[in-house]
């Protein structure tokens, strides 16, 4: 349950999972899943395949990842949305600041 | 600890009382169920021994008496009964007691029981104790929370939201609102609405939103444009907030005179906009990110505009509207919200609509989220009242007749940006104000010919590939780094009419050569070809802001001329 993250075999690519609701209470583990990992990664996926709902404090979430990845030269993908996460992210706006699939 | 032994058989009392006072305690005695409720009220044992039956009142019933005077007091009641069968055995527990011993009591067991309910009282009066002081704790933070909120009120909601052609609900998760209703009247007329939405809720929610209205109302109140307010607020909150807070945002312009908004939407649900007769004319739609996320290279303070007819209605909502939940956590929903507008409600009756459907949709469930509903029709502005405009047009009364002469020369021009500079002079004026943007994009591109045609001489054709794009900005770091002669001379003029209309006329000289303006003008300055005959960018796009522009001279000089209030069909 959760969260849960793993590096691909290239050690460059973090990718980040997200079941069930992505709100506050994912905050710390979403943290942990990117902080202190190996400073070689460039690329980073989260991954909403399994995320019901989002919530704005989950936006924030998202954006602390950005600046942690290094604010605009961030390279974040967003994968795997339903329909509703989707119009969460859509409506933000946040397919300007990540790449949404 | 003290104990109570209730039993009318004095042997077995007697025998209790031994074992009971040779293992430490206090003991006292009744000697029937009526006597023990007595002594509980007198002496206040911490735990008791009660025989179930007894004359005058037996154990079971003397059990609930003193349980309800205990009220929220763990006293534990232990039954003492010969009784082995089951069911008396767990008939004493539905009594209200504790938990039961059987005679002959057996030394041990009885030690055993009355320590772990000592160890119960205990954790029981921690408890009491911990609860109590979270709720004096809570208190106390309410009460604070309360006397801040109000100078909080003050600050967010000293507009005009109370105008007639405005209806609002505020409903706040927390004493708090995370959710921002701004409103003000514009001293050219007209008003500007803002609907925010913090992340979170409450305080930190509520923090955010102080320098956001005093931005909000103190720009508006001096006439600064809506994009110039919105590019203000995103700029303090990008530096006030930690990264991840931010706020979605519908804001609008309101112009009376020319029947339409001016809307940017920023991360917030989309917005109706709604025909007199009550029918739903389009969706409004979000597309920028909210305040507080970008950089102010970054932002984008682009607005759309849309027309409204007398009587037209604007609705706009946080989140918390369309993401209400019912008991069984489904969302309120957009389907359901737009069902509302196709329901042929009076448009009158729309609005306590929304809030009724809303409401009863949600019940008995606890809300998540602040919710907030506005809705805003176009009216005469003769219909409202005047009062909250006077009021803030009191600060506002700057210079209307003045004349400035500037010159810049060779290592000013090389280290210094006088745009800051001329835009402040130029913003005393309250009337030019809301032309900040415009009047901006006029000097920028002027001063900026003068600089790079004019004193630096480079030839802006250049520009028109790629490759000397690139060649430009070498070119230009290298005349800048050798210069060492020139001057740009900027005049600013104004003059007011009455204080009702005004002229205001920049001069912008440069050391330059000029160029052959008669040549690239042909006759008619004021005609769209002149588009195609120039290689600056710049020169199209001031002819649309100005209201006159032209060249002096051998073409090192510029007058632009710019009135207000501006013709609407411009």
């Amino acid at each position: 349950m959760g969260v849960q993250s793993n590096i691909d075999t290239s050690g460059k690519e973090l990718t980040i999972k997200v079941d069930g609701r992505f709100d506050f209470s994912a905050h710390q583990e979403f943290r942990d899943a990117y902080e202190g990992i190996s400073a070689d990664i460039s690329n980073y996926v989260v991954d909403l395949g399994n995320t019901s709902y989002l919530d704005s404090s989950a936006l924030g979430m998202l954006l602390l990842l950005r600046d942690h990845a290094g604010g605009d030269n961030a390279n974040i993908t967003i994968s795997k949305c339903n329909d509703d996460v989707k119009k969460i992210l859509t409506i933000s706006n946040f397919e300007q600041l990540f790449t949404i699939q | 600890m003290k104990i109570l032994i209730a039993d009318d058989n004095v042997s077995d009392r007697l025998l209790l009382n031994k074992i009971i006072s040779k293992q430490g305690h206090d003991v006292i005695e009744a000697e029937n169920g009526k006597h023990a409720i007595d002594r509980y009220v007198k002496d206040c044992p911490d735990i008791i021994l009660m025989d179930v039956l007894m004359p005058e009142l037996n154990g079971k019933e003397a059990a609930k008496e003193i349980k309800r005077l205990a009220g929220e007091d763990l006293v534990p009641i232990i039954f003492l009964t010969s009784l082995i069968d089951a069911q008396s055995l767990a008939d004493c527990l539905e009594a209200g007691g504790d938990d039961f011993l059987t005679k002959p009591y057996n030394h041990i067991i009885l030690k055993a029981k009355i320590d772990a309910f000592v160890r119960m009282r205990k954790m029981h009066a921690t408890l009491q104790k911990q609860r109590d002081t979270i709720v004096e704790n809570n208190q106390h933070m309410l009460h604070e929370q309360h006397v801040a909120k109000a100078v909080f009120d003050n600050v967010a909601h000293s507009g005009c939201l109370d105008a007639s052609n405005i209806k609002y609900m505020l409903s706040p998760l927390a004493v708090f609102n995370g959710d921002v209703l701004l409103a003000a009247r514009k001293p050219s007329g007209g008003m500007h609405v803002f609907l925010g939405d913090f992340t979170g809720h409450g305080l930190p929610a509520a923090i955010g939103a102080m320098p956001m209205a005093e931005i909000f109302y103190g720009m508006t109140a001096k006439g600064f444009a809506l994009r110039d307010i919105l590019r203000e607020i995103n700029l303090k909150l990008k530096s006030i907030l930690p990264i991840g807070f931010f706020c979605c945002a519908a804001v609008v312009d309101l112009s009376f005179t020319k029947r339409s908004i001016s809307m940017w939407m920023g991360g917030v649900p989309d917005c109706y906009l709604i025909s007199e007769e009550g029918k739903k004319l389009k969706s409004l739609r979000s597309h920028h990110l909210p305040l507080g996320v970008l950089s102010s290279e970054q932002f984008d303070d682009e607005m759309t505009e849309h027309s409204m007819e007398d009587g037209d209605r604007l609705f706009m909502w946080s989140d918390g509207i369309v993401e209400a939940r019912d008991e069984k956590g489904e969302m309120f929903g957009e389907d359901r919200l737009q069902a509302i507008f196709k329901d042929n409600f009076a448009p009158d009756e729309l609005f306590a609509a929304v809030q009724e459907r809303v409401s009863v949709f949600v019940g008995e469930s606890e809300r998540d989220d602040d919710t907030t509903l506005i809705e805003l029709m176009m009216v005469e502005e003769s219909e409202l009242d005047l009062s909250s405009l006077n009021m803030q047009q009191g600060t506002v009364k700057g210079p209307s007749d003045w004349k400035m002469d500037y010159e810049l020369g060779v290592d000013s021009l090389k280290h210094f940006n006088p745009l800051p500079l001329l835009m402040h002079i130029m913003m005393e004026v309250p009337a030019l104000r809301s032309m900040g943007g415009q009047l901006f994009t006029v000097v920028a591109e002027l001063f900026s010919n003068a600089f790079e045609h004019g004193v630096l001489r480079l030839n802006s054709q250049l520009k028109s590939t790629p490759s000397g794009f690139a060649e430009y900005y070498q070119l230009r770091q290298q005349r800048l780094d050798e210069l060492t002669e020139g001057y740009v001379k900027v005049s600013m003029l104004h003059s007011s009419e009455s204080g009702s209309s005004g002229v205001f006329n920049l001069i912008i000289e440069d050391s330059g050569l000029g160029f052959d303006y008669q040549a690239k003008f042909t006759q008619d300055p004021d005609h769209v070809q002149i588009e195609n005959k120039f290689s600056g960018r710049g020169i199209p796009l001031i002819y649309s802001l100005c209201h006159s522009l032209e060249y002096l001279g051998c073409g090192n000089k510029v007058r632009a001329e710019i009135h207000w209030p501006q013709k609407i069909d411009k």
